[in-house]
């Protein structure tokens, strides 16, 4: 604080409480109205207060979204991504800044294009790849002629396919194939002063030990970091695997079960349990977002710029 | 910045890159460039793969009105959502600034919004600006029929505008405080005793240093709201009333994997694809002056 002022000070509070109001006003309305009963959550205007049905309310949203499942695929999908996305950044990364190797440059620059164009502008074609993964090279060998070469050599005809749809890796890997992570990695790899890199060849270490025993421990809190946006954005997707998955049932996640929540239009307007269930889906990002705060507001700003 | 010190190995660099690779160049660079082939080319409704038809994908797209209409709303879209968060949070991030008493609780709950799922918030607003609900529905009763999103495609859009502007207010947040964080105080006490006040201050000291921050939210902002509001739209509106809250993205979905109108999805997507990348160029530009001023 620069100078006193008794007026200033108040408005300065006076926003602040104004702030709060509109960023927590949806999450008091979500709770709210997840705790009131049919007819109390089609009262007009509404009751500002929480009633005592939330426990109602939530078991049946749990029910009727059949959330434990969905849930434990979200669970699967968020963790899944940000593991594979952390071990694939750090090692890239390692290898674009700890070697110079022939095509440093073009690896480079072929990972971080990807930053620019985000998942859903590319989604349809995106889509038809995920029938079959494999596709990619299957083309590259029949065009370089090695299908029709095995052929005739073999008699064995080369049909490469991996069908994505309606399963994990599906779920997981076109998520983890951007460059956010490794761009993080790539600056704090950059800090990483040469004298150590030095020192740690002197004491005779190999490129995997450095990476290992020096690199990762220096590193700790720019995973956590790392992990914790990776965890939120990942639980928080919705238009992949809504395309992804046809077999709800099976491989639906908790996101996509909101929207069979929201009552029709011509049946009973029960938001209660609508908003019950929102609760129950909004809860594990925001815990992790309120508890590792420090951690996530530094990786945010570092892997952003 | 180039090292000095390099580990030499002919197969290991590559090994450890080899599998970021492999994922991208089958999820990225292959469907980016298959949408260029779609985009050119048409599929033979008898089967039998697809002609190459040149421009015509893309001509039928710019002689369709209804895709004008989207470019139009996703443009007034993202300005609206663009403004509105960013005003929000900058309001927000000035007063934190001060670093009152008490300023940290506050703080922490500016966060929240980064934490929620497109479609999570979307059905939160939905409730609240239901017409039949008791909230901002509540003023149909003082003024029957004058608030029904489900029948004024201006007031959806308004609805969804303003959700997708909350739900942005947490990301700009932190960016906009780390910016006025890093402004030196003496600079601020420097300006305080020439006897500036703190909105002059604001206005002559503070906007001017944090603008490389500014821009850059403000292009991340329009991207953002250019691609990210599928969750929304899809719990909120689906479009409707009458089309009045479709997007670009939204009609990408639509056209491709409702219509199965491939050939002109992709095209579309091409189209957004240059729009985004068009506003990162920007952006690169302005980084790269940046660091010639300093």
């Amino acid at each position: 604080m620069i100078e006193r002022s008794r007026i200033f000070d108040i408005v300065t509070y006076m926003v602040m409480a104004l702030g709060v109001i509109v960023v927590v006003l949806p999450f008091w309305i979500t709770i709210v109205a997840g705790s009131q009963s049919l007819a109390e959550v089609s009262r007009v205007p509404i009751v500002l207060w929480p009633s005592s049905h939330l426990w109602d309310n939530l078991a049946e949203a749990w029910t009727r979204a059949d959330l434990g499942p969905k849930l434990l695929n979200s669970m699967i999908m968020a963790v899944g991504v940000t593991v594979a996305k952390i071990s694939l950044a750090s090692i890239s990364a390692f290898s674009i800044v700890f070697f110079n190797f022939r095509g440093r440059m073009i690896c480079f620059w072929l990972i971080f294009a990807t930053l620019m164009l985000p998942l859903e502008v590319r989604i349809v074609p995106t889509y038809s790849i995920a029938a079959n993964a494999l596709m990619p090279f299957q083309v590259i060998l029949d065009t370089l002629g090695i299908t029709g070469l095995v052929e005739t050599l073999s008699g064995l005809r080369i049909d490469m396919e991996w069908n994505l749809l309606n399963s994990y890796p599906g779920l997981i890997l076109p998520l983890v194939a951007t460059a956010t992570g490794t761009f993080l990695y790539r600056q704090f790899f950059m800090t990483i002063p040469d004298e150590l890199v030095e020192a740690s060849k002197m004491d005779g270490s190999g490129p995997l030990r450095f990476f290992w025993d020096v690199l990762l421990p220096l590193s700790r809190t720019n995973m956590v970091a790392l992990a914790t946006i990776l965890f939120v954005s990942t639980w928080n997707q919705y238009l992949w695997p809504l395309l992804i998955t046809t077999d709800r049932q099976h491989f639906g996640t908790a996101v996509m079960q909101l929207k069979s929540l929201i009552p029709a239009l011509n049946g009973t307007q029960d938001w209660n349990v609508t908003m019950a269930g929102a609760l129950i889906i909004m809860l594990p990002p925001l815990l992790v977002v309120a508890l590792m705060q420090r951690w996530f507001v530094r990786g945010l700003i570092s892997s952003d710029k | 910045m180039e090292r000095r010190a390099y580990y030499r190995n002919k197969g290991l660099p590559w090994l450890l890159i080899a599998p970021q690779l492999l994922l991208v160049l089958v999820f990225f660079y292959w469907p980016t460039s298959q949408a260029l082939y779609w985009a050119f080319t048409l599929e033979q409704p008898w089967g039998g793969g697809n002609t190459w038809v040149g421009w015509d994908n893309f001509l039928s797209i710019f002689h369709d009105k209804e895709y004008w209409g989207t470019v139009v709303r996703s443009a007034f879209y993202a300005c609206c959502t663009t403004a509105l968060s960013m005003f929000m949070a900058l309001t927000l991030a000035v007063f934190v600034d001060r670093s009152l008493k008490g300023t940290r609780a506050f703080q922490s709950v500016y966060v929240w919004p980064y934490a929620i799922a497109a479609p999570a918030a979307g059905v939160a607003f939905r409730f609240m600006f239901a017409p039949e609900a008791g909230l901002i529905g509540a003023i149909n009763d003082i003024w029957p029929g004058i608030w029904n999103p489900a029948i004024n495609g201006y007031q959806a859009l308004g609805m969804i505008i303003v959700c997708h502007s909350w739900l942005g207010i947490g990301y700009n947040f932190i960016f906009f405080l780390a910016a006025l964080q890093m402004i030196p105080r003496s600079i601020s006490e420097a300006g305080a005793m020439d006897g500036a006040r703190p909105v002059r201050r604001m206005l002559d000291l503070q906007l001017p240093l944090i603008a490389p921050t500014v821009f850059f939210l403000l292009i991340i902002n329009l991207i953002s709201s250019f691609t990210d509001s599928f969750g929304l739209i899809d719990t909120m509106t689906e479009g409707g009333p009458f089309g009045s809250t479709e997007v670009m993205v939204y009609k990408i979905y639509f056209d491709g994997f409702k219509g199965l109108d491939y050939s002109g999805a992709a095209a579309q997507s091409i189209i957004l694809m240059l729009l985004v990348v068009a506003l990162t160029f920007v952006q690169f530009k302005w980084v790269e002056k940046r660091v010639h001023y300093n």
